[in-house]
This record gives structure tokens, sequence and C-alpha cells, in this order.
């Protein structure tokens, strides 16, 4: 499906053309659950940029804003130097082609073949002749190391190579922003490598720009070039690489050294233990 | 019981009601909303139209089996039953006319329409359940490709014009089945059987009234199994609760819009 132009997009106010993408005092909830409480971030062109926390802190949702899937509440979210919530549809829409998105656990579509999946967005979005197609999808197959399973379905193949394929779709359209949600959940220790050495590659190999939403620390601090830590719906931390290993802030730590208890408790908070074994009937 | 715990207990009750009855307006505003929307979407479904045909493979040809042999049972119970009773009045003869008129009005259009609910509606619901759940429609709306015009559009025209074809052959399969138990079994008179059917069966008043009634139920069935799909819960249960309703709202729609519509064409005791 074709779209018109986008109508002249909004006047970029105050952006910056070295970031991808801004947010700033970004609030959104579900219904009235808040999920995030001023979330201001920036992603330079060019890098590749982790966000990090636990799980259901609200790291996905910031994928959705940015992708105009959710609007905030509260805020602004800027991409390329466009406020994504003041688009319309057909607006909306034309920022997408230039994002691509890894789903977290692919997403690929099941009723199509591996060529068929990579080939989707470039039938979609143009005119190219199939032959020519043909060669596209199989040098981005190429280059995430499957041109041998074109012809395979999505359940013939195994998470590590879901991930891949999700990979090679994601940049069929060269994008200018790729969103990885979780791409390291569930990878054996192989695959998991694999695709962190993939990102950092197409991202350098590309010149695009990658935010990476992840909870696998150890992962990420081998590819990334900037790291954001995301805790109940706010910014804890952040710094590069090489500032999060030597930190001392008791969140990161906690982060990093994997421990059960710290400034994210354990324990869902409840009444006191005591008060609650009593208070049975 | 103290009264003001009655009190309590009624006003649940009415709490209750209200809150079902406000979910249910809200739901049907939200599905005659949807409907627009895949009717805006449908000339972009259409560009393309080997997605619709696809569907219409799906929906009506991989249905075919089902519907050719319950259409061939139905008709040959219609003919050992409407022989038992025409026998006793001496009019034999029309049995020809009771089965076609049976099938073209009525049995055609509802009992098709219940099989093609319960074989293709529900599989397109789990189709386009599963689809969310797994993320494949949240991948297409991030690729600038609208759900509802690639996927949703093509399954909704792929029912509404494949079950009008499938009434239409259940109805043949059920009056061929009538001629194999009522002329070759029992001995009925060809001539009368098929000479007494084409005089009686019209096709303005018969075979047109049937033919809408058949669109009407697609239409119904298409329009809740790709709304069911599309408004399921995300998980497993909520796709399997989807699927249970499309049948149960489908079948419940085919036989209310049947009433209503037999209502418009019934010609009166005259």
């Amino acid at each position: 499906m074709s779209h018109a132009a986008a109508p002249a997009a909004p006047a970029p106010a105050a952006t910056r053309p070295e970031y991808a993408v801004e947010l700033d005092g970004v609030r959104f909830g579900y219904d009235r659950r808040p999920v995030l409480d001023g979330i201001s971030m920036v992603i330079p062109r060019g890098k590749v940029v982790a966000i990090m926390g636990g799980s259901g802190c609200g790291k996905t949702t910031i994928l959705r804003l940015i992708g105009g899937q959710l609007r905030p509440d509260a805020g602004r979210v800027m991409v390329a130097g466009q406020s994504v919530p003041d688009l319309d549809r057909d607006g909306l829409f034309n920022m997408r082609r230039k994002l691509g998105m890894l789903f977290q656990f692919g997403a690929l579509f099941t009723d199509m073949t591996v060529f068929e999946n990579i080939a989707f967005p470039m039938r979609e979005h143009t005119e190219l002749p199939d032959e020519l197609i043909r060669d596209l999808v199989l040098m981005k197959l190429h280059a995430v190391g499957l041109r041998g399973a074109a012809e395979l379905k999505p359940s013939e193949l195994s998470g590590g190579m879901a991930r891949r394929v999700a990979l090679a779709r994601a940049i069929a359209l060269d994008p200018m922003l790729v969103m990885y949600d979780e791409p390291f959940a569930g990878l054996d220790p192989i695959s998991l490598g694999v695709v962190g050495q993939l990102i950092r590659k197409l991202n350098d190999a590309l010149g695009i720009t990658s935010v990476v939403v992840t909870h696998d620390v150890y992962e990420s601090l081998k590819i990334v070039d900037y790291l954001y830590f995301v805790s109940a719906g706010r910014i804890v931390a952040q710094g590069t690489p090489d500032e999060v290993r030597a930190s001392g802030d008791p969140f990161v730590r906690q982060f990093v050294d994997g421990e059960a208890d710290g400034p994210v408790p354990f324990h869902y908070p409840a009444r006191p233990y005591e008060e609650d074994l009593y208070a049975r009937r | 019981m103290p009264v003001a715990e009655i009190g309590n207990g009624v006003v649940r009750v009415l709490r209750r009601v209200g809150a079902g009855t406000i979910d249910m307006i809200a739901r049907l505003g939200y599905a005659a909303r949807f409907f627009g929307a895949v009717a805006w979407n449908t000339p972009a479904a259409f560009r393309r139209i080997h997605l619709t045909l696809r569907e219409i493979y799906f929906s009506g040809v991989l249905s075919l089996v089902i519907i050719l042999v319950s259409g061939l049972f139905v008709g040959m119970v219609l003919a050992l039953q409407g022989y038992d009773v025409l026998n006793r009045y001496g009019a034999d003869d029309s049995l020809g006319v009771l089965v076609a008129l049976s099938l073209v009005r009525e049995l055609g259009p509802v009992v098709a329409g219940l099989l093609f609910a319960s074989r293709a509606g529900s599989a397109i619901t789990a189709e386009i359940g599963l689809m969310k759940t797994t993320e494949q429609l949240s991948a297409m709306e991030m690729m600038a490709v609208d759900p509802l015009a690639r996927v949703v559009a093509p399954r909704f025209w792929g029912g509404v014009i494949s079950m009008p074809l499938l009434a239409a052959l259940f109805s043949t399969m059920g009056v061929y089945g009538a001629y194999l138990v009522g002329v070759r079994l029992i001995g009925i008179d060809p001539g009368a059987f098929w000479g007494n059917m084409q005089a009686a069966v019209d096709v303005r008043t018969d075979v047109v009234n049937g033919i809408i009634k058949s669109v009407v139920f697609g239409t119904a069935v298409s329009l809740i199994a790709v709304f069911e799909g599309y408004v399921a819960k995300p998980t497993a249960e909520g796709v399997s609760s989807a699927t249970t309703r499309t049948v149960v709202e489908s079948s419940l729609a085919i036989l209310a819009l049947d009433f209503i519509l037999t209502v418009f064409m019934f010609r009166g005791v005259a």
C-alpha cells in the first residue's frame, strides 16, 4: 500500500539534528496505572543505545511511544525532528517507513516463508520488480547468515534463527532507526552472541541508529555505546558501558551484579509477614 | 436477613446489570465503527485482489466438503420425512416442491451459515487472534502496513463472497439427495418430481430471497469472526474464548436475522 506524501511536518521545536530520537518529560499510563513518569532521553544518530530495566518497568512502552503506537499523556516524543504524537495517520505511516522494529519473539508472519517475510515490506512499499526484490532479500538474508534458510517457514526455525530473520526484515527498507524489543530473550549463549554482534555490525555498516530494550546486562555492555536504566517509570541511572561497570550507584550495582534484593525489592509490596500469617481465619 | 444487606445485594445486582448493559452497548458501538473501518479499507484491500482470492479459497473452497456432504444428507432426510407425511395425503408428487422450497428458502442459507460459522468463522477468529497474540499485527503496523487493509478486509470479503456460493451448493446437493431418496430409492415419478419443482419454485420470491439471506448471513458471520479475532485478548485463553464467541454469536445472529428477514419476505397467508 502506498501513501500520499505527509502534510507539512510540524515545526521541529528546538530539536537537534544529531539526535535520532528525543524524549522530554514523557509521562504515560494505562488506564489509571502510571507506567512512565517523566522520562527524558536522547538517542544520538549512529549510536547503539540500550534501555535497561526489570520486567514490566515500561521499557517496551518507550518503544511503542517512539513508534507512535501509543501517545504520551504529557511530554515530547521527537523522531528525526518530527513530533510523533502530532503526526496524522499518513504522517505516522510515512515516519514508520523509516523505522525498523524487531519484536520480542520475532513476530514473523507464520503463513509466509522466510523469503516472503523479508520481501513483505519491500512489496508493500515499493514497486520494485521481482528479480530486484529477490536480490535484495538474499542480500539481507546473507547479512544475517541465513541465505540458506530462505525457503523455510518460521515454524521450522530455532529461536535464534527467527530473531535473525526478524532482524533482516527490520532492515529490509534500510531504515534510519531500528528498535529492538528484548532481542536476547530466550536465546542460547551462541545465538545470543550472534544477535548481539549483528546488532552492532549492522548498525555500523548501514549507518543506522539502534535502540535496544533489554534486561541482558552482560550482552548489552559488550555492544552498546550508552545505557539508560529505567525503574518504576523513571530513569534512575545512565552512562557509557565503562561508567556503568565502574558505577557505585546501588540500582546499577544490583542490576549488573544480579542481586535479588536491593533498591528493587525482592518482595512485592505486602502487609507485614507476621500479620499476614496470623490473619488466617 | 437485615434490610441493609438486602438493599446492598439489590444495588450490587443492579450495578452488575448496568455495567453489563453499558459494556454490551459500547462493544456494539465499537463493532459498528470497526465495520466502518473495514469498509473504508476495502478499496485498498481490493487493489491486491489475490489476498481476497486466497481467503475465498480458505473459507470457501476448503469448506466445500462439509457443506456438500451436509447438504446431501439434509436433502436425503428431508425426502424421507417429507415423503412420510405427503404420502398420507396422496401428495407424493409434491416431494420435489417441498424439498426445493425448504432448502432454497430456509435450510440452505441457515444450515450453510451455521456450518460456515463453525468451519470458517472460527478459523478466521483464531487466525487473527493468534496473529495479534504473536505481535504480527503490531509488526505490520510498525511496517506502516494497516492490518485492517492487509489482514482483516480480505478475510471479511472472502467470507461475504464465499457464503452465498456455499449456500447455493448446499441447496443443490440437498435437492440431489432428495432425488436419490425420493426417485431412485422410493420410486416417485421423476417427471413429477422435477416438473412440480420447476413449476412451484419462483426465481424472485424463492431463489433471490434465499440468496439475499445467505449474503446477509455471510456478512454477519464474517464481521463477527474478524471483529472477535481483532479484539481478542492476546493470550491463549483470550483467543480460545474469542473463537467460542464467534461460533455462538454467529449462530444466534443467523437465527435471529433469519426470523427478521423471513418476516419481510413473508407473502401472507392468502
